[in-house]
C-alpha cells in the first residue's frame, strides 16, 4: 500500500521513537546496578548494594506497604462502584444517562491539582477530618471509578445479553443470575479493572500530595527523597523492582484476558 | 446490590403493586443500580468544587478563615498583584500547547505505523508502547533530570566522548526541558486513541481513493487524516488538559523559568498559606481551560461542518 521509501521512513521513525520511549526508563535499572552514588556516566562497576540499601530503608518499605494497602482498597471499591455504573449503563435505559455519564467521566478531564485542592478543602473545611491514608484512598477512588466503568462497560457489551435473560427465564433470581452467569463472564474484565485501578492508585502523586497525612504513600516518599542525592540509588533500585513487577503483572493480565476471551468464545459457539 | 436482591425477593412473592412498578419501570431499576456510584462521584466531585468556589470568597486569617463573603481574592487576581498569576497561566498554557503539539506530532506517525505497517503481532506493539509507562510517573520525570542534568547522562556521556569540556548548562531547568519531559511522559495517551481511530478506517476507502487517482499524499490528506480526526482530537485533549495543571514535571525539571500555574496553586495551599487566592487561581485556570477547549471543539466542529457542506 505504501511506496518502499515511505515504508522505510516509517520503520526508521518507529525504531527511533521506541528508543526515545525506552532510553530514559532503562537508565533507571542501569544506574541501580552502578557502583556510584551519582547516576551518571562512565559506569563504574556492578553492585547490588543499592538493593540492599533499599531493603534496609524502613520508611521506604513502610511507604510501599501503605501504597499497596491504598491500592488494594481503591481497586476493590472502584471496581464495585464501576460495576454498578457499567451494568446500569449497558443494560438499562433511563433519563439523564448522558449527564450521568459525563459526571462520572469528569474526573478524567479535570486536572488533578484541581481535584486535589477541592477535596482537601472539603475534607478540612466541611468535615474537619484529619488527613490519612483513608482520605488518599477516597481521592483515588474518584479517579479510578471512571476507568473501572469504561473497562467493565466494554466487557459487558461484549457478551450476549440473552445469557442473562435465559437464566431469568429458567427461574433464577437477579442475585443468583449475577453470581452464576454474569460474574464468571465478566471476571476477566473485573481483573483488568482491578489491575488498572491498582496501578493508577499506586502511581498517583498529586492527589496523595494534598491528601496524605503523616503516613506517606510511595510516590510521596520518593518525591521527598529526590532532594537527597545519597538516597537516590535506593530509589532507582525500588523503581527497577516496580518496573519488573509491573511487566510481570501486565503479562499475567494479558494472558488472563486472552484466556477469558477464548473460553468465552468456546462456551458460546 | 441489596436493592436488587430485595426487589427480586419481593417479585418472586409477587405480592404488592410496588414490586410490579419496579419490574415494569426499567429506568427506575437502572437509576437505582447506578445511584451508589452516582452518590459517591457527586459527593467527591461536585461537592468539593462547590466548596472550593465558596472558599474563594473567604479571607485567610493565619491558619483560620474569615468566612464573611468577600471579593478580596478576586480583586487581588484582577489587580496589580494578580499579573504574575495571569502570566503563569499564560506560560502554562503555552508550555502545554507546545508539549501537546510535540506529543501528537510524534505519536501520529507511530500510531500510523502500528495501524498500517504492522500486520502481525499488533498486540505486541501495543504492549511495547505501554511498557515504559508502567514505571512510576515520578521516576520517568526524574529519569529526564538524570539525562539532562549538569552531571547527567548527556553531559557525562559527551565529556567522556571528548566532545565537550564543560557540561552544558542549558539542558535542564527551563521550559524546553519541561516540554521534552511532558512529550515523553504523555506519549501513550496520544498514541493509543490515534491508533484506535486509524485502525477503524475501512481499508477499501483507501483503495477507492487510489483507484480514483489520488496519490499517497492527497489520499492521506483527504481520506486518512480526516477519518482519524476523532482519535487525534481525543489525544490533543487528553494531553493538553492534564498537563496545564501539572506539578511534578515543572518542579523537577523546570527550574524557576519553567514554573507552571500548578506550582503556584500548590504554594497557595502550602507555604504561601492563602487558600482563598489559591481557589481563585484554580477557578480561573479551569475557566480558561474550559473556554479554550470549547473554542477548539467549536473550530474543529465548524471545519467539519464546512467540509460536509
Amino acid at each position: 500500500m505504501h511506496s518502499p521509501t515511505i515504508s522505510r521512513l516509517l520503520v526508521t521513525f518507529a525504531v527511533c521513537y521506541l528508543i526515545f520511549l525506552y532510553a530514559p526508563v532503562l537508565l533507571l535499572p542501569l544506574f541501580s546496578f552502578n557502583d556510584n552514588v551519582y547516576p551518571n556516566f562512565p559506569l563504574k562497576g556492578f553492585t547490588l548494594k543499592w538493593y540492599q540499601q533499599m531493603l534496609r530503608d524502613q520508611p521506604l518499605l513502610d511507604a510501599l506497604w501503605a501504597s499497596a494497602r491504598v491500592g488494594i482498597a481503591v481497586s476493590f471499591v472502584s471496581t464495585v462502584l464501576g460495576l454498578f455504573a457499567a451494568k446500569a449503563m449497558t443494560r438499562y435505559s433511563f433519563p439523564g444517562k448522558g449527564t450521568i455519564t459525563s459526571l462520572i467521566m469528569l474526573p478524567l478531564v479535570v486536572p488533578s491539582i484541581i481535584l486535589g485542592i477541592a477535596l482537601l478543602t472539603l475534607v478540612r473545611q466541611v468535615f474537619d477530618l484529619d488527613l490519612s491514608l483513608i482520605t488518599v484512598t477516597a481521592s483515588h477512588v474518584l479517579i479510578c471509578v471512571p476507568l473501572a466503568m469504561l473497562v467493565l462497560m466494554a466487557r459487558l457489551e461484549g457478551f450476549d445479553k440473552n445469557l442473562e435473560e435465559a437464566s431469568f427465564d429458567l427461574g433464577e433470581g437477579a442475585w443468583r443470575t449475577f453470581w452464576r452467569v454474569t460474574f464468571p463472564l465478566i471476571l476477566p474484565g473485573l481483573v483488568s479493572s482491578f489491575l488498572l485501578c491498582f496501578t493508577t492508585s499506586f502511581d498517583e502523586f498529586l492527589l496523595a500530595f494534598f491528601l496524605s497525612g503523616t503516613q506517606p504513600t510511595l510516590p510521596i516518599y520518593i518525591y521527598g527523597l529526590l532532594r537527597f542525592p545519597t538516597k537516590i540509588p535506593g530509589v532507582l533500585a525500588m523503581g527497577s523492582c516496580i518496573l519488573m513487577i509491573s511487566i510481570l503483572v501486565v503479562a499475567f493480565s494479558e494472558w488472563f484476558r486472552r484466556r477469558g476471551i477464548d473460553s468465552q468464545q468456546g462456551s458460546i459457539v | 446490590m441489596t436493592a436488587i436482591g430485595t426487589a427480586a425477593g419481593a417479585t418472586s412473592r409477587g405480592s404488592n403493586a410496588l414490586s410490579q412498578l419496579w419490574l415494569r419501570s426499567e429506568s427506575l431499576r437502572g437509576l437505582t443500580l447506578i445511584s451508589p456510584t452516582l452518590v459517591v462521584m457527586f459527593g467527591m466531585m461536585v461537592a468539593p468544587i462547590i466548596v472550593t468556589i465558596v472558599q474563594s470568597f473567604w479571607t485567610q486569617n493565619g491558619f483560620q478563615f474569615d468566612r464573611t463573603p468577600t471579593l478580596g481574592s478576586y480583586a487581588v487576581m484582577l489587580g496589580q498583584d494578580g499579573v504574575i498569576y495571569w502570566r503563569l497561566i499564560g506560560r502554562s498554557l503555552w508550555m502545554s500547547f507546545t508539549a501537546t503539539v510535540a506529543v501528537v506530532a510524534l505519536a501520529y506517525p507511530m500510531a500510523y505505523f502500528m495501524a498500517f505497517r504492522v500486520t502481525r503481532h499488533k498486540l505486541l506493539w501495543i504492549i511495547l508502547i505501554t511498557i515504559p509507562f508502567w514505571t512510576s510517573y515520578l521516576l520517568r520525570v526524574f529519569a529526564w533530570k538524570v539525562i539532562l542534568g549538569f552531571n547527567g547522562a548527556i553531559n557525562s556521556g559527551l565529556i567522556q566522548a571528548g566532545l565537550i569540556k564543560q557540561p552544558l548548562e542549558f539542558l535542564l531547568y527551563n521550559p524546553t526541558a519541561v516540554t521534552i519531559t511532558l512529550a515523553h511522559a504523555w506519549a501513550a495517551y496520544a498514541i493509543l486513541p490515534i491508533y484506535v481511530s486509524l485502525e477503524k478506517i475501512d481499508r477499501s476507502l483507501l483503495e477507492a481513493a487510489t483507484d480514483l487517482g489520488d496519490g499517497p499524499v492527497k489520499r492521506f490528506l483527504r481520506v486518512t487524516f480526516p477519518l482519524s480526526l476523532p482519535g487525534t482530537i481525543a489525544a490533543i485533549l487528553m494531553v493538553f488538559i492534564p498537563t496545564v495543571g501539572d506539578y511534578v514535571t515543572p518542579s523537577l525539571v523546570g527550574g524557576t523559568d519553567g514554573m507552571m500555574i500548578g506550582n503556584s496553586i500548590a504554594m497557595m495551599y502550602g507555604r504561601a498559606n492563602n487558600q482563598p487566592l489559591g481557589a481563585v487561581i484554580s477557578i480561573v485556570m479551569m475557566l480558561v481551560i474550559a473556554v479554550l477547549v470549547g473554542l477548539f471543539l467549536l473550530a474543529v466542529g465548524r471545519r467539519r461542518l464546512l467540509q460536509k457542506a
